[in-house]
């Protein structure tokens, strides 16, 4: 076509006068093909969010239950009622330990991989990392909640050892304990830890994997003890690779309403509330108001990760 | 420009007019559409694809040439959101959704007139007040069934549970063991209705009429309760087969079910049974209701008779563990339901059970009542430990 054009340059179609058009600005060039993915983003995507945000300025009538169209911030109002803030404070604190749960136990693995895996190891721990992701999240679930069952594997473990009494000792401890492991917060909390951890393990791999050996064996050779050369020179280069994984298990475990429902004390999560509140009571604005606490929690928490200079690598 | 007006007026008049028979009940059945759509709970709607032998679909296809689409739904809220997508004829609506879709008009009065089975319904629920609002029919009853207690039957050997009691109230069970943390509640706001139908018979000075409709001292009272059961409740059930589950695995020794998992667990083997308590039970009652702006509404009378008249109402209630609407069909053999099944889903036992309501604020037996809303958030305290 191009070619056709170039010999006769007297019958000059549309296609011929848009492409000449576009090759003189070349910023409309740039604004059509900016614009289907900026339209994807500012109208689908974050316009469906902000219409669910502008809901909780609105209330729900105290004695109809209809909702009243009309400006207020009764509604955050009342996030701070007991009841609210509870779900809340519980949520927040899961996350935050799941996040550093999952970072203790994420980081070893991820170091032994980035460093010491070769070949066929690395292979198999990529495949043992991301299989539990191949898998229905439900059925992971499930399984899960027959395991910490009072009749299910682990207590049956645990007897067979005859430490059935540590099992029993750490259930009558307050919060963390329960009838049963299944129905208690360490289950949940397990779980949490179980289903997110993969979301942490790979993003400090790929930190991991950029770290220079030579700047390990250049602390060694400057006089730092192993310990030291782990504060000062690896954990600051990994610290990027962390912050990426706890953005993943801390929002994720925010968000989730599945996992405090099948196994746990039925006290509810901020997602669990979101849901019902949404769902079953009609209560939209406070339903909205409860979706905003996790967007100001990771706003709060991206800006402090900011500023411990953890994009600084980015 | 007046003449503009005029004509637009005796135009919109015109219109108003054509429109307004169409918002009101239908007066005759056509022919039908040749479709119609059902939001139906899990299990109601069966073509004999689950086992061959529960079909009340086939055959109403091939006598109206109706094609029934049917779109199951898990919960009471699911319902009515779908309902208010619209796209369907009918819904299969429990007492706690029905109120709710006759107060927002996505549900149209019914003719009984055009159903001619509509007689041979139990006379108990042909007036019953969630469906039968302003002395309007909106619905055709379809199943009913109580929310048994069920227990297990080596934790209390020959003294099977008389009370709701046991998970309401700290005490040690017959096998001398403490009921902390081995019983269970239902993990839905309807609950509280639970509570306040125990304060009926143990704290009459209360003077609840309807445990749905509770003034501000009552759900005081019944939040109380609630919260004491708290501390013996390890988990709240809301997955009739996470309870099933909890009953093999987690030692349940009772809580408030379903005739459903009851049928279930025994079936497995598992050493359960149930009890409707001196204290009464509350139970669901479901109807048929026809979406307001239906498109098939020729066939969806047809199928409201079919409800009644068919083999349905017998196979689904021996399917489901529950009770028809239409009592002959215990005992006539249109289907496999006999009157020894029937009395066993609790058919006998109508008087004892309280169905679900919506709570709304403004009720029948006393001025301003506690609406759902606040059922919902103070249930969530409740389960929170508030």
């Amino acid at each position: 076509m191009a070619e056709t054009a170039a010999h006769h340059p007297a019958p000059r179609g549309p296609v011929d006068r848009l492409s000449d058009l576009l090759w003189r600005r070349q910023g409309l060039l740039v604004l059509l093909l900016i614009l289907p993915p900026a339209l994807w983003l500012g109208v689908i995507y974050l316009g469906s969010l902000f219409a669910l945000l502008a809901q909780s300025f609105f209330s729900i009538d105290e004695f109809s239950g209809l909702i009243n169209y009309e400006f207020t911030l009764r509604t955050y109002g009342e996030l701070f009622r007991a009841a609210n803030l509870d779900i809340i404070l519980r949520t927040v604190l899961m996350a935050a330990s799941v996040t550093i749960a999952a970072a203790v136990i994420g980081f070893p693995v991820a170091y032994y991989a980035a460093r010491y895996a070769r070949g066929r190891w690395k292979a198999l721990f990529y495949l043992g990392v991301m299989l539990p992701l191949w898998s229905s999240y439900l059925v992971k679930v499930y399984s899960w909640k027959l395991i910490l069952a009072k009749e299910g594997i682990l207590s049956w473990l645990f007897e067979t050892l005859h430490l059935t009494w540590l099992l029993e000792a750490y259930l009558s401890l307050p919060v963390v304990g329960g009838n049963s492991l299944s129905v208690s917060w360490t289950g949940t909390f397990l779980v949490f830890l179980y289903v997110w951890l993969p979301f942490m393990i790979l993003p400090i791999q790929a930190a991991l994997e950029r770290v220079p050996p030579s700047m390990l064996e250049a602390s060694g050779d400057l006089g730092a003890r192993p310990g030291q050369t782990f504060r000062h020179v690896l954990l600051p280069l990994a610290l990027p690779g962390i912050v990426a994984g706890s953005i993943f298990t801390f929002s994720l475990t925010l968000g989730d309403y599945i996992i405090p429902q099948i196994v746990g004390t039925s006290a509810r999560m901020i997602g669990q509330a979101v849901y019902q509140f949404q769902g079953t009571a009609g209560n939209i604005p406070l339903a909205a108001a409860f979706a905003v606490v996790p967007i100001v929690i990771m706003g709060v928490y991206l800006y402090v990760a900011r500023r411990m200079g953890a994009f600084d690598a980015l | 420009m007046k003449s503009i007006l005029k004509s637009c007026t005796a135009l919109c008049f015109s219109v108003g007019v054509a429109v307004t028979p169409v918002a009101a009940q239908m007066t005759e059945i056509g022919a039908g559409e040749g479709e119609l759509n059902i939001v139906a709970w899990p299990g109601y709607i069966e073509r004999g694809e689950t086992m061959s032998e529960f079909d009340w679909v086939t055959g109403f296809e091939e006598a109206t040439g109706c094609k029934v689409n049917v779109k199951t739904a898990n919960t009471s809220d699911e319902m009515v959101a779908l309902m208010n997508e619209g796209g369907f004829d009918l819904v299969t609506a429990s007492g706690d959704a029905s109120l709710r879709m006759i107060a927002g008009k996505r549900v149209q009065p019914i003719n009984t007139d055009l159903i001619p089975s509509w007689n041979t319904i139990d006379d108990r629920l042909k007036q019953a007040p969630w469906h039968y609002v302003n002395d309007t029919h909106y619905g055709v009853p379809y199943m009913w069934g109580p929310n048994v207690l069920m227990y297990n039957t080596e934790v209390f050997g020959d003294n099977a549970p008389t009370s709701w009691n046991v998970v309401f109230e700290p005490m040690n069970l017959p096998d001398g063991q403490p009921n902390e943390g081995r019983v269970q509640a239902y993990d839905g706001p309807i609950h509280i209705a639970d509570a306040a139908l125990y304060l009926m018979t143990h704290k009459p000075e209360l003077g609840i009429a309807s445990p749905y409709e509770l003034n501000q001292d009552q759900y005081n009272a019944a939040l109380d309760l609630l919260r004491q059961q708290r501390t013996l409740v390890s988990r709240y059930w809301h997955d009739a087969f996470i309870q099933i589950d909890d009953f093999k695995n987690e030692g349940m020794a009772a809580s408030g079910s379903w005739p459903f998992q009851v049928n279930l667990l025994q079936s497995d083997g598992a050493p359960i049974a149930s009890v409707i308590p001196e204290e009464g039970a509350t139970g669901w009652a479901d109807t048929t209701m026809m979406h307001a702006e239906a498109e098939n509404p020729n066939c969806a009378y047809m199928w409201m008779e079919h409800t009644l008249s068919s083999n349905l109402m017998s196979d689904l209630s021996v399917w489901f563990g529950a009770n028809p609407a239409v009592p002959a069909a215990c005992t006539d053999g249109r289907g496999m339901q006999t009157a020894e099944g029937c009395t066993k889903n609790g058919f006998d036992d109508f008087d004892r059970i309280r169905f679900w309501q919506t709570p709304v604020s403004k009720c029948d037996s006393q001025g301003e009542c506690v609406p759902y809303y606040r059922w919902v958030s103070d249930y969530i305290g409740v389960i929170g430990g508030r």
